[in-house]
């Protein structure tokens, strides 16, 4: 085999590999890409079964719940105009508060409870969760995802 | 006074630097030797000036001079002398001034440091660093100025961000940013070269040392980074895949390879344009880091700053430092052809693979970060990437990756001639699969897919990277550091990947609700939960849970994790407790309390995590060593070897 030659293989190799591996990554990809969702959207039927996404809202004064001693924890999430019950096990964030902004990963049971596997509060005092925020100014037009 | 001084001394540094950039580039495409010779002492004077001027706001700080805005925004009176240092770096306007200084510090080295070089092309590389330095410097001066009044002064300030107050954290941002900014050397050396069309590679053993000290630097700060989140953040986790980590960590992968890629071209003259672009690379993906963190674009704890014009002067300085460079590149890179060839197995094909599967692993983390904030701008949803994504896009490319360096690091330079290791590395990678079974299965009870895979490379990795040593017995002498270096960054990224598998396939993490008393069980060890008390701090008050560790009945560690409210206001903070062996982590953070007596918990155990750190110590470790080789120090006249030169003799890369 000439030098050429040679090369022309292992840039083919390279080629071939890369090609693989982009193809298993975006595959990956696909798979945990996870979209926001408000509320209202959540009850009007937009946000999948059977499939994590993010719910973001204000968690409701008043709706937090917990046995005393149980690190079962549900509270409401809303967005002004619609609210999802929740439910989580877990340890929260520091920044969880009733009244502030929250962002929760997990999925929607058949009961239409969404159960957590992961809560986000803000950050600090002056932080809304974008997301969050957008939703709340705009309750009736079902938030900035679409 | 003082405030005024140190902005004044910017704008000087401003008019130094633009001088730089003049004399630099305009003396030596005209050929004046005076003009060229400015530009030396120009570096200086902007060198002096930023120390002046982040003297000055130091000096604010620790004189709690609240009539500055910036100082009343991140410090207050109850802050100690040290955190009262490390807030003039912790936030927008002072991280800038960090990096304008470091900018500048790093451009007095390279006039100080590069006496082998000729004058025309140091000029240029003065030239191109005092652009950048102008483009940062009109940034902060136009848009974020640290030196901002108050009318009238505040009382008090507003602390720093209660998770920022530690040391390593105190340290990570200099750190991170003496890397990020030393990629700028690397750059300003790729853009002379295309200026003058150099058609010799000296460059590259120019440029070598100044990457690898980048490099390093980046390197030490990401670690401290994710060493801090891991205590700190309360949560145990040592990375987040957050846009801001990733920020950090595309130009280190890109660095990475920059450092392999100035290697081939050196030593073999291959790959010119290649290690061109792969610097011009670097640079920019640490100026998007830059974009990414100080725009506000992104939502994490590192973004503080939310104002458009910033976001818009650092988009358009990204795009002419981009654009500028690539227009560059298209228009003289074609003059640079490699004329020698290689073949399939010699050194540079490896270094080739390492390239290919760098830039893959950059280009896929790269996609996980924009997307979303692409789907946002187009309105088409809003979506986050999860980790496990970035998971598979890292381990994808890392795995073959490790698995060709073994073999890399002993091939030889032009021929298929994989060195005296050729016969043993079978042997060595079988005894790497059987030592990766047997930990599994007799360390950790369990033999798992991944976690086979991962111990395997990281073994044969340093398995390969002690080889050498070994082989040679006593008789090390007259090894280059460049060899040293080599060896310790190899048998670091062993070190690396073996932490990685054993937290990623073998950790335990369970949040619980344990009231005094309680005991829950992890991984063979007791955590007994002692109840919790009130105890005070120099600027906190905290609630402080006592957990016991045991085993088999035996007490050997106390651990106190605590809840802390900070005196300036309102979040609470988890500080962990931490048992830290060789072998194990035991991690307890304290949750909440949630009546009748109990308290949330989170216990873990998270095996040699440790070993990611300390391998990544290796790894910068390795760079130092590299970049003190001899031979860089040497004053060879430039044209002393020939492109193409061979210097397969010499062992190390």
């Amino acid at each position: 085999m000439t030098p050429r030659r040679k090369r022309m293989i292992a840039v083919a190799a390279i080629v071939i590999g890369v090609g693989a591996a982009t193809a298993v990554a975006l595959q990956a990809f696909q798979e945990n890409i996870m979209y926001f969702y408000s509320p209202s959207q959540v009850t009007g039927g937009e946000a999948p079964r059977g499939r994590a996404f993010r719910l973001g809202g204000l968690v409701t004064t008043g709706s937090l719940q917990r046995t005393p001693g149980s690190i079962e924890i549900n509270f409401l999430v809303t967005d002004n105009a619609e609210t999802i019950p929740v439910k989580y096990s877990g340890l929260l964030p520091d920044l969880f508060r009733e009244g502030q902004g929250v962002i929760a990963h997990g999925k929607l049971n058949d009961g239409g409870v969404f159960v957590a596997d992961e809560v986000l509060a803000k950050h600090d005092e002056n932080y809304m969760p974008p997301e969050v925020a957008d939703t709340l100014k705009t309750p009736q037009s079902a938030g900035g995802a679409s | 006074m003082i405030p005024e001084l140190g902005h004044f001394a910017l704008i000087l540094a401003l008019l130094l630097a633009a001088a730089q950039a003049f004399f630099g580039l305009v003396g030596a495409s005209r050929g004046n030797v005076a003009w060229m010779r400015a530009a030396q002492p120009a570096v200086a004077g902007q060198w002096v000036f930023l120390l002046l001027s982040f003297g000055a706001l130091v000096w604010s700080f620790i004189q709690f001079d609240f009539s500055v805005r910036y100082v009343a925004m991140t410090s207050n009176s109850l802050l100690p002398l040290f955190y009262r240092i490390a807030a003039a770096w912790g936030g927008h306007e002072g991280s800038l001034l960090l990096w304008g200084t470091m900018l500048a510090t790093w451009s007095i080295a390279v006039a100080a440091f590069s006496r082998s070089m000729p004058l025309p092309y140091k000029s240029r590389v003065l030239g191109v660093l005092g652009l950048v330095s102008m483009g940062f410097l009109m940034f902060m001066l136009f848009t974020s100025s640290p030196f901002e009044r108050l009318v009238p002064a505040a009382a008090e300030g507003n602390d720093l961000n209660p998770l920022l107050q530690d040391v390593a954290l105190a340290i990570h941002p200099p750190m991170l940013y003496l890397g990020y900014v030393g990629f700028s050397v690397a750059f300003a050396f790729a853009c002379a070269t295309l200026i003058e069309g150099r058609l010799d590679v000296a460059w590259a053993r120019w440029a070598r040392p100044w990457t690898l000290a980048a490099w390093l630097c980046l390197t030490i700060g990401i670690t401290l980074g994710s060493w801090w989140a891991y205590y700190e953040l309360g949560w145990g986790g040592y990375w987040f895949w957050d846009p801001v980590e990733n920020a950090s960590f595309m130009p280190w992968l890109m660095g990475a390879a920059l450092i392999h890629s100035l290697a081939v071209t050196e030593k073999r003259g291959l790959f010119k344009s290649w290690t061109l672009l792969l610097a011009v690379g670097a640079f920019s993906l640490s100026l998007l880091g830059t974009f990414l963190v100080r725009s506000g674009v992104l939502v994490s704890v590192h973004a503080f700053a939310t104002d458009p014009a910033r976001g818009l002067f650092i988009l358009g300085f990204l795009v002419a430092v981009i654009g500028g460079a690539l227009a560059l590149y298209t228009w003289r890179a074609p003059v640079l052809k490699s004329d020698a060839g290689f073949e399939l197995l010699s050194r540079e094909a490896f270094v080739l693979f390492n390239n290919a599967l760098l830039v893959a692993a950059t280009g896929l983390i790269l996609l996980g970060t924009l997307y979303p904030l692409f789907m946002d701008a187009m309105e088409l949803g809003k979506i986050s990437v999860g980790p496990p994504y970035f998971g598979v896009a890292f381990l994808i490319p890392m795995v073959p990756l490790l698995l060709l360096l073994g073999v890399g690091m002993h091939s030889s330079w032009k021929r298929s001639h994989i060195g005296p290791i050729g016969r043993l590395f079978g042997v060595l990678l079988g005894a790497a699969v059987v030592l990766a079974l047997l930990v599994s299965k007799f360390a950790y009870g369990q033999v798992h897919f991944m976690g086979v895979v991962g111990f395997t490379v990281a073994f044969w990795v340093m398995g390969s990277a002690l080889y050498e040593p070994i082989r040679r017995g006593g008789n090390l002498r007259g090894l280059p550091a460049g060899f040293w270096g080599m060896t310790l960054a190899h048998f670091g990224v062993g070190l690396f990947a073996l932490g990685i598998t054993g937290v990623e396939s073998y950790r335990i993490e369970k949040d619980i609700s344990l009231g005094a008393g309680d005991v829950t069980e992890l991984s063979g060890y007791e955590f007994r939960f002692d109840g919790t008390k009130q105890v005070r701090g120099p600027n906190y008050d905290a609630i402080e849970g006592t957990v016991v560790l045991s085993r088999d009945g035996k007490a050997f560690k106390t651990l106190h994790p605590q809840k802390r409210f900070y005196a300036s206001g309102g979040n609470a903070m988890t500080e962990a407790g931490i048992h830290a062996t060789p072998t194990r982590d035991l991690f307890v953070a304290l949750g909440e309390d949630l009546g009748a007596g109990k308290w949330s918990m989170r216990v873990q155990y998270k095996p040699l995590i440790r070993y990611i750190w300390l391998g990544a110590l290796f790894m910068a470790l390795g760079g130092l060593v590299s970049a003190t080789d001899r031979r860089y120090r040497a004053k060879l006249p430039a044209t002393a070897r020939a492109p193409g030169g061979t210097m397969a003799g010499e062992g190390a890369r």
